[in-house]
């Protein structure tokens, strides 16, 4: 324990001090002070004279300003925080001759990678943290209203929801900072994995859902287009799920916004889910919502552990020299 | 006599796939002697000290290392041997003290009294001048030094030195050496010594081992050696003549 503790305070330390964190800090907290800006004016602009809604405050965050709602924004870039903590964690320290030293204490060689990676994920906390109280503390600003409790408690999920995104991130940087011996080959291998995973899985989805149950308008009977509409909605649907960032902007657009009764498309819902889109106009209850974004939730927990245990492993079984 | 054997290998073996980089080594080290670890470049020496710190696994044989085989007690032996790696690296934005505070955290020590035995490793070492600054800007004698400085912090029992003086210019060599000398005589560190500078290293050494392809072709004191490859005679053997008659030979 005391090995992982001393990691982690370096490392800690370092995160904090090196011009990466300040830049990184710098450019999201001006995109946060922006979009909330955004978001506050058009908020308050559109509720003028009309009946308060209930969850306000929440709007704060997935209200689209000019560009992007803050939730939008964490699901493109928040990837490069992760990315940023982490490709260079292993690699730099064993192409310094730092590594060699550090394991020949007496430690447990698994704190080097632990320490790096709780530091890492403390950052994020801290980032993700300040974002949201940035926001918030503009909306009461702004609009003048005050959160309640329920939506307090959504914000606290988004951020853990938010961590745990980020950390998979973080955890496949730091694996590949295992796996090449060369920082910019680890820093280039980790983003274009993240240009993949996020933009081109959904491209593909499209393009295989439109290739095996083509929506033809034209031909066929009503029966067999309602049929295929419904096929390649499905299809997309499971393909751009293997992204981690359509899984983490359906449970995080599902827990900010109460009104939201699915995470599928419109032509996927189930009878109930459908009856209760269209009966009931009422946001859902918290507890509601999280049942709605449980598998997303643990599908997310998953993958970021799995990344962990696999730079784990290959940290542990790597030879120290070379 | 069996007593003070500090370190002692039987048939240490470590095989890559099909290459052999150390061949069922077996050799001793006494207790506050200090042993010259010789061989040419890729002879398997620092294949060797990283088995006997635990660091890497053994194809076959076993290692003591203050009585304990190090695969199975990596954590106690670390405590008590300390490693000065080849081409060791800093953390160039730290300062001396900063760098020395991480090492000291990591044994396992904390709070006050550490910042007086940081103080005290680095006046040892010679680098008292020098706290505030960076470990960016030092020389590379100074960083040696500061290497130095860092295994001392634990209080070994024993050093494992990989080519300290690799690199320093004459007078930064010797100077090493004198104090590689005085921490062995004062704190009676058992230092394992590895260098290519064969005249210093027979300055200090009571016993050599020259390695070469992963054997231990020979060991014991200069003396022996040179009686053992040049017979009784008059003439008093360099140990950079011994060296190269072994090398020659294999």
């Amino acid at each position: 324990m005391q090995g992982l503790f001393a990691v982690y305070r370096k490392e800690l330390a370092d995160h904090f001090s090196s011009y990466r964190f300040v830049i990184l800090f710098a450019l999201i907290a001006m995109v946060a002070f922006i979009t909330s800006y955004m978001a506050g004016v058009n908020l308050k602009e559109n509720l003028e004279g009309v009946a308060k809604p209930k969850f306000v405050f929440l709007m704060m965050f997935n209200t689209t300003g000019a560009l992007f709602s803050l939730v939008q924004f964490v699901a493109f870039f928040g990837p490069l925080i992760g990315l940023v903590l982490g490709f260079d964690a292993i690699n730099r320290e064993r192409a310094n001759g730092t590594l060699i030293k550090i394991v020949s204490q007496p430690i447990y060689r698994d704190a080097v990678i632990n320490g790096k990676f709780l530091a890492g994920a403390t950052t994020i906390s801290i980032i993700l943290v300040s974002i949201v109280l940035v926001i918030s503390g503009f909306g009461l600003l702004l609009l003048g209203v005050v959160p309640g409790v329920e939506e307090i408690w959504r914000l606290i999920i988004y951020i853990i929801i938010s961590i745990f995104y980020i950390s998979f991130w973080l955890g496949l940087s730091l694996l590949f900072s295992i796996f090449f011996r060369n920082v910019a080959t680890s820093a280039l291998a980790s983003v274009a994995l993240w240009i993949f995973l996020s933009f081109f899985v959904s491209l593909g989805a499209s393009v295989l859902a439109d290739s095996i149950a083509p929506v033809d308008t034209k031909g066929g009977t009503r029966e067999t287009h309602m049929d295929m509409t419904i096929k390649n909605a499905q299809i997309r649907e499971r393909v751009s799920l293997l992204s981690p960032m359509t899984l983490y902007s359906s449970a995080s657009g599902t827990i900010i916004d109460p009104m939201r009764k699915t995470t599928s498309a419109l032509v996927l819902m189930g009878p109930m889910e459908e009856l209760s889109a269209s009966r009931f106009q009422n946001p859902l209850p918290l507890g509601q919502s999280i049942l709605v974004i449980y598998p997303h939730l643990v599908a997310l927990i998953a993958i970021s552990l799995i990344c962990f245990v696999i730079s784990y492993i290959v940290f542990m079984l790597q030879e120290v020299r070379t | 006599m069996d007593t003070d054997v500090i370190i002692e290998t039987t048939n240490l073996t470590k095989r890559y796939g099909h290459q052999t980089a150390v061949d069922s080594l077996t050799f001793q080290v006494n207790e506050g002697e200090v042993f010259g670890f010789l061989g040419p470049n890729g002879a398997g020496k620092t294949t060797t000290l990283l088995m006997l710190l635990g660091l890497s696994r053994s194809s076959e044989g076993n290692a003591k290392v203050c009585g304990l085989e190090p695969e199975r007690n990596a954590r106690e032996v670390k405590r008590m041997v300390g490693y000065l790696p080849e081409n060791v690296g800093f953390y160039e934005d730290l300062n001396a003290v900063q760098s020395l505070e991480y090492i000291a955290n990591l044994n396992g020590l904390n709070g006050d009294q550490i910042r007086d035995k940081i103080l005290d490793a680095l006046k040892e070492v010679g680098l008292s001048d020098d706290l505030e600054k960076k470990v960016g800007v030092y020389s590379r004698g100074m960083k040696q030094r500061l290497g130095i400085a860092e295994v001392l912090i634990k209080d070994p029992k024993v050093m494992f030195l990989d080519e300290p003086t690799l690199g320093l210019d004459p007078d930064g060599a010797s100077k090493m050496i004198d104090l590689i000398q005085a921490l062995n005589r004062d704190r009676n560190i058992t230092v394992l010594l590895s260098s290519h500078h064969l005249q210093q290293v027979q300055k200090i050494s009571n016993r050599v081992g020259i390695m070469i392809r992963g054997k231990m072709v020979a060991e014991g004191t200069i003396d022996a050696l040179a009686k053992e490859k040049f017979g009784v005679g008059e003439k008093v053997y360099t140990l950079e003549e011994i060296y190269l008659k072994y090398f020659q030979e294999v």
